[in-house]
């Protein structure tokens, strides 16, 4: 298999999907460590996983639900959910506008 | 007795409560004083319990009016600053959330409070847990009690640190892959993994959801026996918790040797780049388990570089959605505050999640998981556990992660396949190498915590490889 190469812009691109502010030096540093990382990772096609069933969960519990029932102890108070917040409004959080006020 | 507060293990102190030799708050006082002299030195605790002379009071009244009724009653501890604890800071080492404080508190600690157990403190992590080396807390790192010059391992560096200099007498951590243990390799203690689910991740700031398994850093094995039977079971906040029974694992540790078991030796585990004397080491453990009348032989799974692929894609994939939730918005700081080794894993798991790479490198490592699963399955139906180094050779000197994107992911090698198994580990000292402790791994099925225990515990009794900085010792 050929060597995976990853570039500044892969690298910025990725930036931009993690939300994540990268610097030109970041870019290029990850660009390069990113590139090492892969050639240790594309190893596993050494191995053969024709067939076989990929594994997300370890100790074989499925479809786990709990009773529908309120569990007050699971519930925080409005006053618990916003302390330690720094941007709050008549008691609600304060969040990004990701509406333009013109939009429809 | 002889021994000062801080030589005494849990079950020590227990006696010595039980005997009233001592009060609760004389230990939690002892603790704190020795917090106060060397904390500045090693930078194990982050935040101190300011409540704790409090807190030992309330439980000397408890025991004074009912005698000792709980498991862990008056016993100090310290936890990873992972696990959620409210009234106290809870900064996963990261500037991100620098100033936080929980909303509710882990099933961890609840349960050991429950138990009767007192917080002495939060210890230094690597950032987010993301590493082998507490190097990448973003409130430096922390130092090796057995030498300033060296690292303490990680990611529960400060959590390992704080049971060898005896700053706490026993520890809570969690592993992702051997972040339990590899410090507690590295600092000369014990660490006790758990199989996966076994002990609740509730209110642990997730790293690799499909592996995170909190556990005891300990003086011994005893000690983390009886602090699993506490955290341990099923829990409704976590979908993944086990619903199997828990055993009381401290009141079954009753084997005097180990007639009937058989073992198995990795040989891939033995490095070809490792130190004769770390090897040396851990055939000198097999024999010491032959002896104790185990049958040991040599096997063979699958090149551990192999789980280095593996963990490497699962982790930072996982790493990249659980991290995805700190935003700054509700609670912490803005993503700016990321350091280095967070970016890293965050991007290059967005990377490999990413539309057009999600099978070549997500799937492909998930099938890969599955092979490594299979190889122990297989394994454990001959062997009743497995045994190498925990980590390839000793503690590291401070500045060895610099340049190092994959530093974690090498240093744990070892621990790697057994954690992406979800299997019960436990990590014991079994000698030093120019005079830095090394460990051992006895490593078994999933749920087979006792067995694992037992195996250690024979081991412990019949060797003397616990031992502890003598600088701190005073």
């Amino acid at each position: 298999m050929a060597k995976t190469t990853i570039t500044t812009s892969d690298v910025a691109k990725v930036g931009v999907l993690a939300n994540l502010p990268i610097t030109d030096e970041e870019k290029k540093l990850f660009a390069d460590q990113f590139s090492a990382t892969i050639d240790v990772v594309d190893q596993l096609n050494e191995i053969d996983t024709t067939g076989v069933i990929p594994t997300s969960q370890v100790n074989h519990l499925e479809n786990v639900t709990r009773p529908d029932v309120v569990d007050k102890d699971r519930i925080l108070t409005q006053q618990q959910a916003l302390s330690g917040s720094k941007n709050v409004h008549k008691g609600f959080f304060v969040v990004k506008q990701i509406l333009e006020k013109d939009s429809e | 007795m002889n021994k000062q507060i801080h030589e005494l293990s849990v079950v020590e102190l227990l006696h010595g409560l039980e005997d009233k030799l001592f009060s609760v708050t004389d230990i939690v006082h002892h603790y704190l004083d020795r917090i106060a002299r060397y904390n500045p030195e090693l930078n194990i605790y982050l935040h101190v319990n300011e409540k704790a002379i409090d807190q030992a009071k309330a439980i000397d009244a408890e025991i004074k009016k009912d005698g000792l009724t709980k498991p862990l009653q008056g016993i100090p501890f310290a936890v990873k600053d992972n696990f959620l604890t409210v009234g106290l800071p809870t900064t996963a080492s990261s500037k991100v959330l620098e100033d936080y404080y929980p909303q509710y508190e882990s099933t961890v600690t609840k349960r050991l409070l429950a138990a009767g157990a007192i917080i002495l403190g939060k210890t230094n992590m690597d950032a987010w847990a993301h590493g082998s080396s507490t190097e990448t807390s973003q409130f430096g790192p922390t130092l090796n009690p057995w030498d300033l010059g060296r690292l303490p391992g990680g990611s529960s560096g400060g959590s390992a640190a704080a049971v060898a200099a005896q700053l706490a007498p026993v520890a809570i951590g969690s592993e992702t892959a051997g972040s339990i243990r590899q410090p507690a390799a590295w600092c000369g203690v014990t660490g006790f993994k758990g199989s996966y689910g076994r002990v609740s991740r509730y209110g642990v700031i997730a790293m690799a959801s499909s592996t995170d398994s909190p556990g005891p850093i300990a003086q011994n094995i005893t000690d983390a026996a009886l602090v699993t039977s506490v955290i341990a079971g099923q829990d409704q906040y976590d979908g993944t918790s086990s619903p199997k029974e828990v055993e009381q694992y401290h009141k079954l540790l009753n084997r005097k040797d180990l007639k009937g078991m058989k073992i198995g030796l990795v040989k891939g585990y033995l490095l070809p780049t490792m130190r004769t004397e770390v090897k040396t080491l851990i055939q000198n453990a097999a024999k010491k388990l032959e002896s104790l009348g185990a049958t040991v032989e040599e096997i063979s799974l699958m090149d551990p570089k192999y789980a280095i692929g593996v963990y490497t894609v699962i982790q930072r994939s996982e790493v990249s959605s659980n991290l995805a939730r700190f935003d700054g918005i509700r609670y912490g700081h803005g993503r700016e505050n990321f350091g280095e080794e967070a970016k890293r894993r965050i991007m290059l798991g967005t990377y490999t999640l990413s539309a057009g790479y999600y099978d070549a490198y997500y799937k492909k490592a998930m099938a890969v998981r599955t092979k490594i699963v299979e190889e122990f399955e297989n394994a454990f139906k001959t062997y009743d556990a497995i045994i190498g180094a925990v980590s390839p050779g000793p503690a590291l000197k401070l500045g060895a992660t610099k340049n190092e994107p994959m530093f974690g992911e090498m240093e744990d090698i070892l621990v790697e396949p057994s954690s992406i198994a979800g299997l019960t580990s436990a990590g014991v000292p079994c000698g030093f190498v120019d005079d830095l402790p090394i460990g051992l791994q006895i490593t078994g099925n999933q749920f087979e915590e006792t067995k694992i225990m037992n195996i250690a515990k024979v081991y412990q009794d019949a060797t003397d490889f616990v031992k502890f900085p003598e600088k701190y010792q005073k």
